[in-house]
C-alpha cells in the first residue's frame, strides 16, 4: 500500500517523541551551561605544567629540555632556558624554564608534548572555557598561567596521576638509596659520618606519593 | 600475483620495443616498481590494464615525486706535469646527477584481487622538459590526481582532457610540493613569538613600506 | 610507440535544446549541502544539468608538505584532521603505511583494539552519512538527529579511550598509544548491544519510505565498469555490485579472523548506496561482537618502538585500508632521515568525486544535491 512506509516512519518518530518525556535514553540533549555532563576522565584539552609543593615557580617539574618545543607538530611551545639552576624533585640541581609560553590559538591538543616529556612535567588539562576578548595576547599562556599543582592533576586525571606519582616516588627512592649508599661509602672512607647526609635530603618538598588522592 | 620481475618479462614479450626497467625498493615492504620511458608509457599502461592475466583495472593512487639534483664528489688521482716534474695529484671531481620529476601510479586489480604494481615515469629534467603522457585515458581515476600533480609538482600531462590547477587558485604561479619551493614571506600577523616567521614578516612589511614611500616620492 | 584503440571513459555529452539559453550556476562554495566549502560550476538547460565541474581547494592547507617537514610521529595528529569523522581509521592507515615501510610488528591486543575502534568509526560515519543524505533530501533534522544521538555515544567512548572525541590521535607505529581504561570493553559491548535497535529504527524510518524511494531510486546511477576505471572505492563502489572490500582483499590487521559479508548493490543508484551503508553497519556490529569476545591481554604497543627519533631505512611503501569512505592509502618514501621524503595521502573522498559529473549529467538540479550527498565526502580530506 502506498504510504505504508511513511506511516511506519511517523510511528517511529512518534515513539521517540513520546518516549523523550519518560526515557533519558531518548532525550539526550543537555542544557549547557546550566546543566553539564559529567567530565570524562581521559579528556584532554590544552597542556599545563605540573608543580610540586606550594610554590608554583619553585616546584615546576619542567627542566627546560625543550624536547616538547622540538616535537610539537604545530610549534606552539616557546621555551627560554634559565641561566641558573634550582633543585628538582630528587634534589638534583636543574635548569628551569625562564619563559614557557604556549600559544593555545595554535595548539591542537594532540598530546605529543605529554608523550615525549621525560620528566612528567607537562600534562593535559580539561579546562575548556578559555574564551577571551584578546585574540592574540590573550591566548598565549605564560609560565604562571600554565603552572598547576600536582593535587589539581590528581583531581582531573586520578588514575593517570596515581601511576605517575608512583613512578616518580620509585625513582626518587632509587636516587635516595643510591645517594645513601654513596654517602655511606664516603662516610666509611672518610670516617666522618655527617658529611654525606646533607646530599641525600633534597630541598623542602612533599613526597608526591603521600599526597591525598594518590 | 606475479612478481615485479615476471611482470617485466610479460611486458617485454608483449611489447618488445618498450623501454622498461625494474627499480628495487630497499624497504621491507618489498614493493618494487617498474620505470617506463615516457614515450612507451601509454602502451605499457594499456597492456597492464587489458592483459587478461594482470588485469590491473584499478589505478588506486597517482602521485608525483620531486628528486632534486644530486651532487656527488669523487676523488680522482691524476698524473700531471708540474714544473717539469711528474706528480700524482688528487683531485675532487663533482658529478651533478640531474634531478627529475616522477609520476608514480599504484595499480591494483579488482577482477583478480591482486596488487600493487607500481609504475613510474620520469621527466628529463625539472625545468623545461616536464612533459609526461597522461594516464587519464586509461584509468579515469587519474583525472583529478594528475591535475593535482600538475598543480603541486608542475608535471605537464600530455593527453589530459582538462589540465588545470585543482587545489591552488588559477593565478598561482609556483608548484608548492617541489622540494626547492620557498614559502612566501607575506604572512599575516602571527602572535606566536616564534622565530624567523615573525622576522620575515617584518622584513616583508619594511620592504613594502619602502616601496610605498618610493611610489609617493615619484608622485 | 603507437597504441591501438583502447577503451576510455569520459563523461557523457548532452546536446542542449537551445545553446543560447544555457544558465551557468555556481553551486557553492557556501551551500548547506556541500558539507563544507566546495563549488560545482553547473551549466543548466532549463532544469537539466548539461555540464558540471567540481571546484576544490578552499580548504587546502598542503597537508603533504607539512608532513614532509615534520617528523613521522608529528604527522599522526594531522591525519585526524583529514577526514574528521573517521580519525581512528585515518590513524590506522598511516600507521599501516609506516609499519610496512619499517617492518614493525603489531601486538595482538593492539590489533584487536584497532579493529574495534575502526568498526565503531565505520558505524558512526555511515550513520551520519545517512543522516546528512536525508537532511539534503529535505528531511530536516529527524534522521540526522537520530544518527547523531548514536554517534555521540561512540564519540564518548572514543573520548574515554583517547581523550578526544574526534581528534583521537590514538594509534602509534606498532600499536596504540594508551592502555584501555577500566571497564572500557564492557562499555563498548553495551553500546554495541544497543546498536541493532538503532539500525532497526533508522530502517523503520527510512527503508520503506515512499518519498525516499521516489527521490533516490534510479537517480545518480553509476555503472560498475566506470566505477572500477574511475577508482571509486568504498560503499559507492559496492553499491554498483563490484565485490571489492580491502578488508577481504588485503586482510590487513586481523580481519581474516572475523566472519562478515560484503553487502553489494544492484543498480548503483543513491538508494543502493543508502542500503549498502545500512547493511555495512549491521556487518560492523557483527565484527565488533566477534572482536569484543576475545581481546587478549598483552602489550599495547611494540616495546621496541620508541616515541622519539623514529628513522626508518630508505625505501618506500604504500599502505591502505578500507576506510568508511573508501580506500584510504598512504604512500611514503623514506630517505633515512627523521621525516619522510615524500608523504602522500590517497584521499577516497577526492577520487570518489571523479564521477560526480557522469552521475549528474542529464538530471535535475535538485538531484545533484542528493547525488553529491550520497558520495559521502569530507572536505578536509578532499582539499587536504
Amino acid at each position: 500500500m502506498l504510504g505504508e512506509g511513511i506511516v511506519k516512519g511517523l510511528a517511529e518518530t512518534a515513539k521517540n517523541f513520546a518516549g523523550s518525556f519518560v526515557s533519558k535514553e531518548r532525550l539526550t540533549t543537555v542544557q549547557y551551561p546550566e546543566e553539564r555532563v559529567e567530565p570524562i576522565e581521559n579528556t584532554r584539552d590544552f597542556p599545563f605544567l605540573v608543580y610540586d609543593g606550594s610554590d608554583p615557580m619553585a616546584g615546576l617539574r619542567c627542566v627546560a629540555c625543550q624536547i616538547c618545543e622540538k616535537e610539537c607538530p604545530p610549534k606552539c611551545i616557546y621555551i627560554t632556558k634559565s641561566t641558573d639552576k634550582k633543585p628538582d624533585y630528587v634534589g638534583k640541581p636543574q635548569i628551569y624554564p625562564a619563559r614557557f609560553d604556549i600559544d593555545i590559538s595554535v595548539c591542537m591538543s594532540c598530546q605529543i608534548c605529554v608523550e615525549v616529556c621525560p620528566f612528567e612535567a607537562i600534562k593535559m588539562d580539561t579546562e575548556f572555557e578559555l574564551s577571551t576578548t584578546d585574540r592574540f595576547e590573550g591566548l598565549i599562556l605564560d609560565r604562571e598561567q600554565l603552572a598547576k599543582s600536582n593535587e589539581y592533576y590528581n583531581k582531573i586525571h586520578p588514575t593517570e596521576a596515581a601511576e605517575v606519582d608512583a613512578r616518580l616516588a620509585e625513582e626518587k627512592a632509587k636516587v635516595e638509596a643510591k645517594a645513601k649508599a654513596a654517602a655511606a661509602a664516603a662516610a666509611a672512607k672518610a670516617a666522618a659520618p655527617a658529611s654525606g647526609e646533607t646530599t641525600a635530603k633534597p630541598a623542602p618538598q612533599k613526597d608526591p606519593a603521600k599526597e591525598p588522592g594518590a | 600475483m606475479k612478481t615485479a620481475e615476471e611482470i617485466l618479462a610479460a611486458i617485454k614479450t608483449a611489447l618488445p620495443e618498450a623501454k622498461v626497467e625494474l627499480v628495487q625498493n630497499p624497504s621491507v615492504s618489498g614493493q618494487h616498481s617498474l620505470v617506463v620511458a615516457p614515450e612507451d608509457g601509454l602502451a605499457v599502461a594499456v597492456f597492464l590494464r587489458d592483459d587478461s592475466e594482470l588485469a590491473l583495472d584499478f589505478c588506486s593512487n597517482a602521485t608525483g615525486v620531486d628528486w632534486l639534483d644530486k651532487e656527488t664528489t669523487e676523488k680522482v688521482k691524476a698524473t700531471e706535469v708540474v714544473d717539469g716534474e711528474e706528480k700524482v695529484i688528487e683531485k675532487t671531481v663533482k658529478h651533478i646527477q640531474p634531478g627529475y620529476l616522477e609520476s608514480v601510479y599504484h595499480l591494483y586489480s579488482m577482477r583478480q584481487k591482486h596488487g600493487p604494481v607500481i609504475f613510474r615515469m620520469r621527466t628529463a629534467n625539472r625545468t623545461d622538459q616536464v612533459e609526461l603522457p597522461s594516464m587519464t585515458p586509461v584509468w579515469r581515476s587519474c583525472e583529478f590526481q594528475e591535475r593535482e600533480i600538475f598543480d603541486l609538482f608542475g608535471i605537464v600531462f600530455k593527453g589530459h582532457p582538462d589540465l588545470r590547477r585543482i587545489l591552488m587558485w588559477d593565478e598561482f604561479e609556483d608548484h608548492p610540493m617541489r622540494r626547492d619551493y620557498v614559502d612566501p614571506d607575506d604572512y599575516e600577523y602571527e602572535p606566536t613569538p616564534h622565530d624567523e616567521v615573525l622576522k620575515r614578516a617584518q622584513e616583508h612589511q619594511a620592504q613594502q613600506n619602502e616601496a610605498k614611500q618610493a611610489a609617493e616620492v615619484t608622485q | 610507440m603507437s597504441t591501438a584503440a583502447f577503451k576510455s571513459y569520459r563523461p557523457p555529452v548532452i546536446e542542449p535544446s537551445n545553446e543560447g539559453e544555457l544558465l551557468e550556476v555556481a553551486m557553492g562554495p557556501h551551500h548547506p549541502s556541500t558539507h563544507g566549502v566546495f563549488r560545482m560550476d553547473v551549466a543548466l538547460d532549463g532544469e537539466i544539468v548539461i555540464k558540471l565541474k567540481p571546484v576544490f581547494g578552499y580548504l587546502h592547507r598542503n597537508h603533504e608538505k607539512i608532513a614532509e617537514k615534520a617528523s613521522y610521529l608529528a604527522s599522526m595528529p594531522y591525519t585526524d584532521r583529514l577526514d574528521y569523522f573517521c580519525s581512528m581509521t585515518n590513524n590506522w592507515a598511516y600507521a599501516i603505511a609506516v609499519e610496512k615501510l619499517a617492518g614493525i610488528e603489531v601486538p595482538e591486543r593492539a590489533q584487536y583494539i584497532r579493529v574495534i575502534t575502526a568498526e565503531l568509526t565505520r558505524i558512526q560515519n555511515h550513520a551520519s552519512a545517512i543522516g546528512f543524505l536525508l537532511q539534503e533530501m529535505g528531511a530536516s533534522g529527524t534522521p540526522l538527529m537520530y544518527a547523531f544521538r548514536e554517534r555521540e555515544k561512540i564519540l564518548d567512548i572514543f573520548e574515554e579511550l583517547s581523550g578526544s572525541r574526534m581528534m583521537c590521535n590514538y594509534m602509534r607505529f606498532g600499536g596504540c598509544r594508551v592502555e584501555l581504561p577500566k571497564d572500557w570493553l564492557e562499555k563498548v559491548a553495551a553500546i554495541v548491544d544497543g546498536l541493532p535497535r538503532f539500525i532497526d529504527e533508522i530502517e523503520a524510518l527510512l527503508t520503506g519510505n515512499e518519498i525516499l524511494m521516489a527521490r533516490t531510486q534510479g537517480v545518480g546511477v553509476l555503472k560498475p565498469d566506470l566505477a572500477v576505471n574511475a577508482g571509486i572505492t568504498g560503499p559507492m563502489l559496492r553499491a554498483t555490485g563490484v565485490n571489492y572490500d580491502i578488508r577481504k582483499v588485503d586482510r590487513y590487521g586481523i580481519y581474516d579472523r572475523f566472519e562478515f559479508r560484503v553487502p553489494l548493490g544492484d543498480h548503483g543508484d543513491i538508494y543502493d548506496r543508502y542500503m549498502v551503508r545500512v547493511l555495512e553497519m549491521r556487518e560492523s556490529v557483527g565484527i565488533l561482537r566477534q572482536a569484543l569476545k576475545d581481546v587478549p591481554a598483552g602489550p599495547i604497543v611494540d616495546p621496541k618502538q620508541k616515541v622519539r627519533g623514529f628513522r626508518p631505512k630508505p625505501g618506500e611503501a604504500y599502505g591502505r585500508i578500507e576506510g568508511p569512505k573508501g580506500e584510504l592509502g598512504f604512500y611514503l618514501i623514506s630517505d633515512g632521515s627523521g621525516n619522510p621524503y615524500r608523504y602522500r595521502v590517497r584521499p577516497p573522498s577526492l577520487i570518489n568525486l571523479t564521477v560526480l559529473e557522469d552521475m549528474c549529467i542529464g538530471q535535475n538540479v535538485a538531484d545533484v544535491v542528493l547525488t553529491f550527498g550520497s558520495v559521502d565526502i569530507v572536505l578536509g580530506e578532499v582539499d587536504r
